[in-house]
Order: structure tokens, then C-alpha cells, then sequence
């Protein structure tokens, strides 16, 4: 074979691969869509109906406004408001805190940084059962059971995972135009806010995206914290569309899911690029 | 004076951390030392009990099962995945065209929020109507019991978590465009073939990268609970599913032993230590940092 010829050999092999494992990926999220959008009868079909008789796209209207036959009324609406609310601060608190932080780690000398840095990078190894009684004793101390604070209130306090991302990216940044933001009379805090965070905008993205991905989709916090129906998220309340008794409307059942991973699309289909930038620039390579 | 003003900055701008650090952290892990020591439930205030959740533990079959699910299911998702997400960005970095939509597509899975993944499955791999077996059918395969018998359970559960490898993968990526393009040029003079440069340069060149993800996956795979907690209550079937983190939970929260569940969390912690520094120490012969 010619150099040539090998080369596109290759490619084609490549590309092959590429689209099998393409169709791997995304069938069972086709399949989703095409539930969603099928009358309940075509749901339990075998073999499977790829094509549905007629398109009901008042499936989602339904999935908004369900009555279950165990439970009652499913307030999804109401989760979808409440989820968004959870997010949207725990998002302002995560950019905010951890910033902060990790300005501090990355470009301000003080005796007792390495240390706490170090504790810092170690208590990612704690897992997250560890805290689990210990924070329900202590939001219930608080007052805080039943309310979505247990949810939102400890993002505006940092967290390990974020501030060891954004270090490392603050790292990558000349010292250079701090000094001469100094020289010019710029305090720490104007240093901070004009100089280093429109240049941190990529790492800022990531902290954003990975903070909506975990509070959206966050399911052990809700169920652990929350205790009154209508304040529920979506992640709790796609459970109330399973049942042992009556059957599970699968096809509102998908066609709620959709409605709860579109937004997470959306999301990152507008964030990807500077998401991607922003993850090969920060430390995540060790 | 600079240096007393930079202390003092340094201090303020980390005060959230250091505030969250003792409120959220510290003052949580001290007091569940504590708990585990005692009987404790939501309705009653701790009492002193000594070491006896511990020496409970010890003969608790239930713990023991979800113990050995947890490892088993560590075991065959963490290398599996490692694997998988290295193959894939390996794909991915090659010279392709299309590579920004293919990204997208193998990362879009990670996206899925666990409950609607958790259904999702339950729909795919249904014994009768799944999509899965409707294939397997097709092709001439049997279909397996992939809910309804142990024995397959915990494979479902690890093909999801290798199907959703999207998170390492995008960090592998960022490794592997990293590597020095001259390196490659050097292997290409020594006459070396693809596999080759692969297995002598781009490996070694990303084995941090590798240790990083192999040690948020063994993290991350002890902890699983909201996947199968949604996909098979109660760890069904025959408990094949039930993981460490839902006994946890129901301990503490169904049957109201805070105590008990205390000490579950401090073994749990300290199997996730012992096998996070053994993976360091396995690694360190093999992993290459550039210039320390």
C-alpha cells in the first residue's frame, strides 16, 4: 500500500469507529425523544415501535401537570422553580467563594497558605457519606431542615474541587500585571476584580458549569433535606412517575426527563467552548 | 508592612474556605468521630456507647454484602472506565474531522441528570420490552435478566457507569493535546509505529493525568448511591445492588441509627484512604512528572 492509501485507510477506520460508538452514545437518549413523544400503547411494545403512529407532543404538557394514581398531583412546575432557584445560587455563591479563595492561594504571599492549601487538597478525599449525618445534625441545629438553605448556603463558602481548578488556572497568570496594578495604585481588591477575573473568564465558565451540572442534578441533598411535596426538585420528583401499582407511564415519564436534561444541554452547548478551553488550561492534568 | 498587609489580605480573601473549611468540614467530621462512638437518633441526643457500633459491625451481614457489592462494583467500573475514556480520547485526538461534534456526543451522557439516567436504563435494559434485548433478539443472542437476577445487576450498573465516562474523558483529552509535539517527531525518527509511540510516549507523558481520574474514580465509585438507589430499591434484586452509601443512608435515616451509620461512614473513610494511597504508591514507580 502507498503512503497515501494508508492514510486514508486509517482515516476511514477512524471515522468508523467514530460513528459506531457515536450511535452507541446517543441511541438510548433517541430512544427518549421517541418515547416521549409516543402514545402510552406504543410503549410496550416488542420489537420496539422506532416510529410512533402520531407524534403527541402534549406528552409534555401532561408530564407538567401528572396525577399520579399513588401519590396525587405532581407539582413539576413548581420542582422545575425550585430546582432553578437552588441552582441559579448555588451557582453565584460557587463563582464568588471560590474565586476569592483561590486568589488568595494563587497570588498573595502569607505564612500559613502551603498548610491550608494542603489540608485543602486532602479533604478531597473525604467522601461524601462520611458527612452525611454529621451535616443533617447540624442543619437541623440550624433550623435549616425542610428549607433549601442546606442546599445553597455552604457554596458560598468554597469548596476543595473548585478552588484546586481555578489555583491552578490563576497560577498561568503573569505575576507581572499584578505588580503593575500595584504600581499604579490599584488595591488587592481592584487587582482582583480589574486585572485577574476577566482573565480567568474560561476557569470561571467551568467553576459555573460543573456548580449547575451538581446542583441540578443533585439528588442525595434534596432527599435528605427537604421534607415538605412542594418543595421538591425535578431529580426528586421523576421518581413519582415510577409505580409499583399501576405501571409507569413511560412515555411521560421520559417526556418529564427530557424536560429535565434539556436545560443541561442548553447549558453546555453555549458554555462548551470556552468549557473545553477552560479545562485544558486549568490544572486538572495533576 | 508589606508583608503584614499581605497577610492580612491573604487571610480575608480566603476567609469563605476558611470559614466553610470549620463550619461544613471540620466541625462535621469531628462530631461524626463522635456519633460513631455513641447511640444516636434524630429524636433522642447522642449517648456515649464506646466502641461497640464498631464490634456490631464486625458481625452485620447486611454491611458485609454491601461492603463486597461496593469493592466488586469499584473494581470492574474503575479500570473499565480508565480504559474505555482513554481509548476514547485517544480516538478523539487522533487527526479527524467532525471532532468537535464527536466530543460533544461522548460527553453528553455525563451531562444526564443520575435520576433520569437511572430511568432511562430501567426502560433500556427492561427484560421485555428494553431496547437492549429487543437487539440481543435480533441478533440471535439471548437475552440476559439484566434487573432481575443478581448475577447481572451489577454489570448493568457498570456498563452504565462506563457509558458515562464523558467527565474523564474531556480531562484525558486535555492531557493528550498537552504532550509535546516534538516528542512524537523524536519517536518518529527512532523509526517507532503507532503503537509504539503510544505505549512508549503518550502514556508515560499522561500518567498523571491517568493517576488523577483513576483516584476520582475510585472515590466516586465507593460513593454510588443515587444510580442504583432509583434503578433498584433496596438493592434489589436479592440485595445485589445494594451499595455501601444506601445501607448508610437507610441506617441513619429509615432506621434511625445515627451512631451506627457514623461508624459506617469512618470504615468507609478509611477504605477510601487505604485504597487511594495504596494507588499512589502503586503508581509511583510508573507515573511521570515532567521537570517534578
Amino acid at each position: 500500500m502507498s503512503k497515501r492509501r494508508r492514510h486514508l485507510f486509517r482515516q476511514a477506520l477512524i471515522q468508523a469507529t467514530l460513528i459506531i460508538l457515536s450511535v452507541f452514545f446517543m441511541l438510548p437518549l433517541v430512544w427518549m425523544v421517541v418515547t416521549a413523544l409516543k402514545p402510552i400503547d406504543e410503549t410496550m411494545t416488542s420489537p420496539p415501535v422506532w416510529f410512533p403512529s402520531k407524534l403527541l407532543w402534549h406528552n409534555f404538557t401532561e408530564a407538567f401537570a401528572y396525577n399520579s394514581k399513588d401519590l396525587g398531583y405532581i407539582p413539576f412546575l413548581v420542582y422545575g422553580k425550585n430546582t432553578l432557584f437552588v441552582t441559579i445560587l448555588a451557582v453565584i455563591g460557587s463563582v464568588v467563594s471560590n474565586s476569592l479563595v483561590a486568589y488568595s492561594f494563587a497570588r498573595i504571599r502569607w505564612r500559613g497558605r502551603e498548610l491550608l492549601f494542603g489540608i485543602t487538597l486532602a479533604t478531597m478525599m473525604v467522601p461524601g457519606p462520611v458527612l452525611m449525618v454529621p451535616m443533617y445534625a447540624l442543619f437541623r441545629d440550624f433550623g435549616w431542615i425542610g428549607t433549601f438553605r442546606p442546599l445553597w448556603v455552604p457554596t458560598f463558602f468554597g469548596s476543595a474541587f473548585n478552588i484546586f481548578l481555578l489555583r491552578q488556572f490563576l497560577r498561568t497568570i503573569p505575576m507581572e500585571l499584578s505588580e503593575a496594578a500595584t504600581l499604579d495604585g490599584a488595591s488587592e481588591w481592584r487587582t482582583f476584580i480589574d486585572v485577574i477575573v476577566p482573565l480567568a473568564r474560561p476557569a470561571l465558565v467551568v467553576i459555573a458549569v460543573f456548580t449547575f451540572l451538581w446542583a441540578w442534578n443533585d439528588f442525595m441533598g434534596p432527599l435528605l433535606y427537604l421534607t415538605d411535596q412542594q418543595t421538591f426538585t425535578l431529580s426528586m420528583g421523576l421518581q413519582f412517575f415510577q409505580s409499583q401499582h399501576t405501571g409507569t407511564p413511560w412515555n411521560l415519564l421520559m417526556a418529564a426527563s427530557l424536560i429535565v436534561v434539556a436545560p443541561v444541554i442548553i447549558v453546555f452547548f453555549f458554555a462548551q467552548k470556552t468549557f473545553i478551553q477552560g479545562i485544558a488550561t486549568t490544572g486538572m492534568k495533576g | 508592612m508589606n508583608a503584614r498587609h499581605n497577610q492580612r489580605m491573604g487571610i480575608l480573601f480566603a476567609m469563605p474556605w476558611i470559614l466553610g473549611f470549620t463550619v461544613f468540614l471540620a466541625y462535621p467530621l469531628i462530631s461524626s468521630f463522635y456519633y460513631s462512638f455513641t447511640n444516636f437518633s434524630i429524636l433522642s441526643s447522642p449517648r456515649w456507647i464506646g466502641g461497640s457500633n464498631y464490634s456490631e459491625l464486625m458481625g452485620d451481614q447486611v454491611f458485609h454484602q454491601s461492603l463486597k457489592n461496593t469493592l466488586l462494583f469499584a473494581a470492574a467500573s474503575v479500570p473499565l472506565a480508565t480504559v474505555f475514556a482513554i481509548l476514547l480520547a485517544l480516538l478523539l485526538n487522533s487527526k479527524t474531522k467532525g471532532m468537535a461534534f464527536y466530543r460533544t456526543i461522548f460527553y453528553i451522557p455525563s451531562l444526564v441528570p443520575m435520576v433520569a439516567l437511572g430511568v432511562l436504563w430501567l426502560w433500556v435494559f427492561n427484560g421485555q420490552y428494553g431496547l437492549l434485548n429487543e437487539g440481543l433478539r435480533h441478533i440471535g443472542l439471548p437475552p440476559p435478566p439484566w434487573l432481575t437476577e443478581p448475577a447481572w445487576a451489577k454489570w448493568t450498573l457498570v456498563i452504565i457507569s462506563v457509558w458515562g465516562t464523558g467527565n474523564a474523558m474531556v480531562i484525558y483529552l486535555a492531557g493528550l493535546q498537552d504532550v509535546p509535539q516534538s516528542l512524537y517527531e523524536a519517536a518518529d525518527i527512532d523509526g517507532a509505529k503507532a503503537w509504539g509511540k503510544t505505549r512508549h510516549v503518550t502514556i508515560p507523558m499522561i500518567s498523571p493525568v491517568i493517576l488523577f481520574n483513576v483516584i476520582m474514580g475510585i472515590i466516586g465509585s465507593l460513593q454510588t448511591f443515587a444510580l442504583p438507589y432509583v434503578m433498584f430499591p433496596g438493592g434489589q434484586p436479592a440485595r445485589s445492588t445494594y451499595f455501601f452509601s444506601m445501607y448508610l443512608y437507610d441506617t441513619a435515616f429509615q432506621y434511625q441509627r445515627m451512631g451506627y451509620a457514623s461508624a459506617m461512614g469512618w470504615v468507609m473513610f478509611a477504605i477510601t484512604l487505604s485504597l487511594t494511597l495504596l494507588a499512589l504508591k502503586l503508581s509511583s514507580k510508573h507515573v511521570h512528572y515532567e521537570g517534578g
